[in-house]
């Protein structure tokens, strides 16, 4: 009951923040009707055998989602800062109730982002059997189980001036080397399958009529073991150093 | 046993507590023995970095002591904060932002099992005014207030309070003194900090002076003045060896101030009957001295202390 409370007034404040409310999900919106607009006609991008609309949608998606993940997570930093982790931890709230309120606000954002952009996408003339929707949005919300980590270990790890670069260059970098802004070829195309990122944008393979490939379960899985290892370190040094 | 839980408060043994820093070894406690009963209003008093925040930082649980042991109502600090029983005014704690004052309130109700009414504590918090206003909009002032309205809606056996009237107005300060003497008349026990020396004296029924890490006093206001023999005898005595003032019985120090002197007394009562047996003083005055002179007397300990 009261975790669950407190899940809702972290979702209350996501909301109230306008100008982030605002900027995390129109940004990722104006950004893919700017590329997809332009190419919507185009049926096979770049030999992929993805549609234009289709292939934008997933990596604009996956940019929102990493990026919602990332700040969400790192709002513990902000919480830091304010000593009011510290004001919880006098409380009977256990430490991964705020954690769990924290991560489905995060979630909450990622879905809200998904969802504009898959009206976006239905525009533009994405058009994907019931099924296959909800197939990608199972893939999408697994990949990102590993930026969640990260997101609570920047959080934890970094100050809050800090949070912010650091949220804007991994989300940036990431979608270039994932293939966000388009197919990838060359070096980048053999290293972009060892990255959780990758495989986000490779949700809209669904299109083909498959998933993840093994490779992909692999890699996600992997990186989200060791970075929830790694948010698991970053919270103890934090909540340790007294 | 189970009476002898149900009476305890705080009960603090030989806590001790070293940090490692870029230039060397610091002891922030270094030998703490404490024992609160319920209901009790006690001052932690110190200069800075006498361990004031560390102390309470090792009585909650926020940081585990290198030695000693520290019981909460008969339980570990942190049995004791999962149940609910603390609740704290911390000196660094913040307000999170885009939450109201009444959200916020309401919320630290829900964390805890036999909450306060919310309503109820925003209004002896003078805060009923503001509860639809968002925490980012307030005045320091204000977030203090908001901060003792979060420890007071717990409803919660010990309240701790870090310098909890830094940056209130005089009325503030005046009503939330008010508030802790309701709310320790309830059975709740009250451990606050402060270098506001009239505080302590005015509000506390106990103080425990902490200087370089140690409890160096601890007792009623008027025992610790006491305990410094911090009482003075001024009179008009021209022409009187100081030597000879000195050998009074009570007497602990003497000096002259034109044709008057002043006499520092361990046992003022012994040192008038010596004095006027001896003497004729004249224009006698005994003033207790305030709780600021025990205060520099009981603190004053040069050495720095640093582990090697």
């Amino acid at each position: 009951m009261t975790a669950i409370a407190y899940t809702g007034l972290e979702l209350v404040r996501n909301l109230r923040n306008r100008q982030y409310f605002v900027l995390s999900l129109g940004l990722p919106v104006c950004l893919y009707l700017l590329m997809a607009g332009p190419r919507r006609d185009v049926t096979s991008l770049a030999g992929s055998g993805i549609p234009a609309p289709l292939y934008y949608l997933t990596g604009m998606i996956a940019f929102a989602t990493i990026a919602a993940m990332l700040a969400g997570g790192g709002r513990i930093a902000g919480d830091r800062i304010a000593g009011w982790t510290r004001q919880l931890r006098l409380t009977p709230l256990p430490a991964r109730a705020y954690l769990r309120g924290k991560l489905t606000a995060a979630y909450m954002m990622a879905l809200l982002a998904i969802a504009l952009l898959d009206v976006a996408g239905v525009a533009l003339g994405v058009r994907l059997p019931a099924g296959a929707w909800l197939h990608m949005t199972g893939l999408v919300l697994i990949g990102l189980v590993p930026f969640a980590a990260l997101g609570v270990a920047l959080g934890h790890a970094l100050g809050v001036e800090a949070i912010g670069p650091a949220i804007g260059g991994v989300t940036s970098l990431l979608a270039f080397v994932s293939g966000t802004w388009f197919p990838l070829q060359g070096v980048l195309a053999d290293i972009a399958p060892y990255l959780p990122s990758y495989w986000l944008v490779q949700a809209s393979r669904v299109a083909l009529g498959g998933g993840w490939p093994a490779q992909g379960w692999l890699v996600v899985g992997g990186w989200s073991v060791a970075l929830i290892a790694v948010a698991v370190r970053a919270y103890r040094r934090d909540t340790q150093r007294g | 046993m189970t009476t002898t839980m149900s009476t305890a408060g705080i009960a603090a043994r030989g806590l001790e507590k070293t940090f490692t820093t870029p230039r060397g070894e610091v002891r922030a406690v270094q030998h703490v023995d404490l024992a609160i009963v319920p209901g009790e209003i006690v001052a932690l008093l110190g200069p800075n970095g006498a361990g004031k925040s560390t102390t309470i930082d090792l009585l909650l649980g926020l940081t585990a002591p290198d030695r000693g042991t520290v019981t909460l109502f008969g339980r570990t600090p942190a049995e004791a904060v999962a149940a609910g029983e603390v609740a704290a005014m911390l000196q660094t704690g913040g307000l999170v932002r885009d939450l109201t004052v009444r959200e916020l309130v309401g919320l630290l109700a829900s964390l805890y099992p036999a909450p306060r009414p919310v309503e109820e504590v925003l209004a002896v918090t003078g805060l009923d005014e503001l509860a639809d206003r968002r925490t980012q909009r307030l005045s320091g002032g204000q977030v203090q207030r908001v901060r003792f309205a979060l420890a007071l809606v717990a409803g919660a056996r010990l309240i701790v309070l870090d310098e909890p009237t830094v940056a209130m107005d005089v009325d503030a300060r005046r009503a939330l003194w008010a508030t802790v003497r309701t709310v320790a008349a309830r059975g709740t026990t009250v451990l606050f900090a402060t270098h506001y020396l009239e505080e302590a004296d005015a509000h506390a029924d106990r103080i425990v002076l902490i200087a370089h890490g140690r409890v160096v006093a601890d007792g009623p206001a008027t025992e610790i003045k006491a305990r410094v023999g911090q009482r003075t005898i001024k009179a008009t005595l021209p022409g009187a060896e100081l030597a000879a003032l000195r050998q009074l019985p009570g007497v602990t120090g003497a000096e002259r101030r034109g044709d008057a002197v002043v006499l520092t007394c361990s046992d003022s009562d012994r040192a008038v009957r010596a004095l006027l047996g001896a003497f004729d003083p004249r224009d006698l005055e005994i003033a207790g001295a305030d709780l600021e002179r025990a205060f520099v007397a009981l603190t004053a300990e040069p050495p720095a202390r640093r582990a090697a």
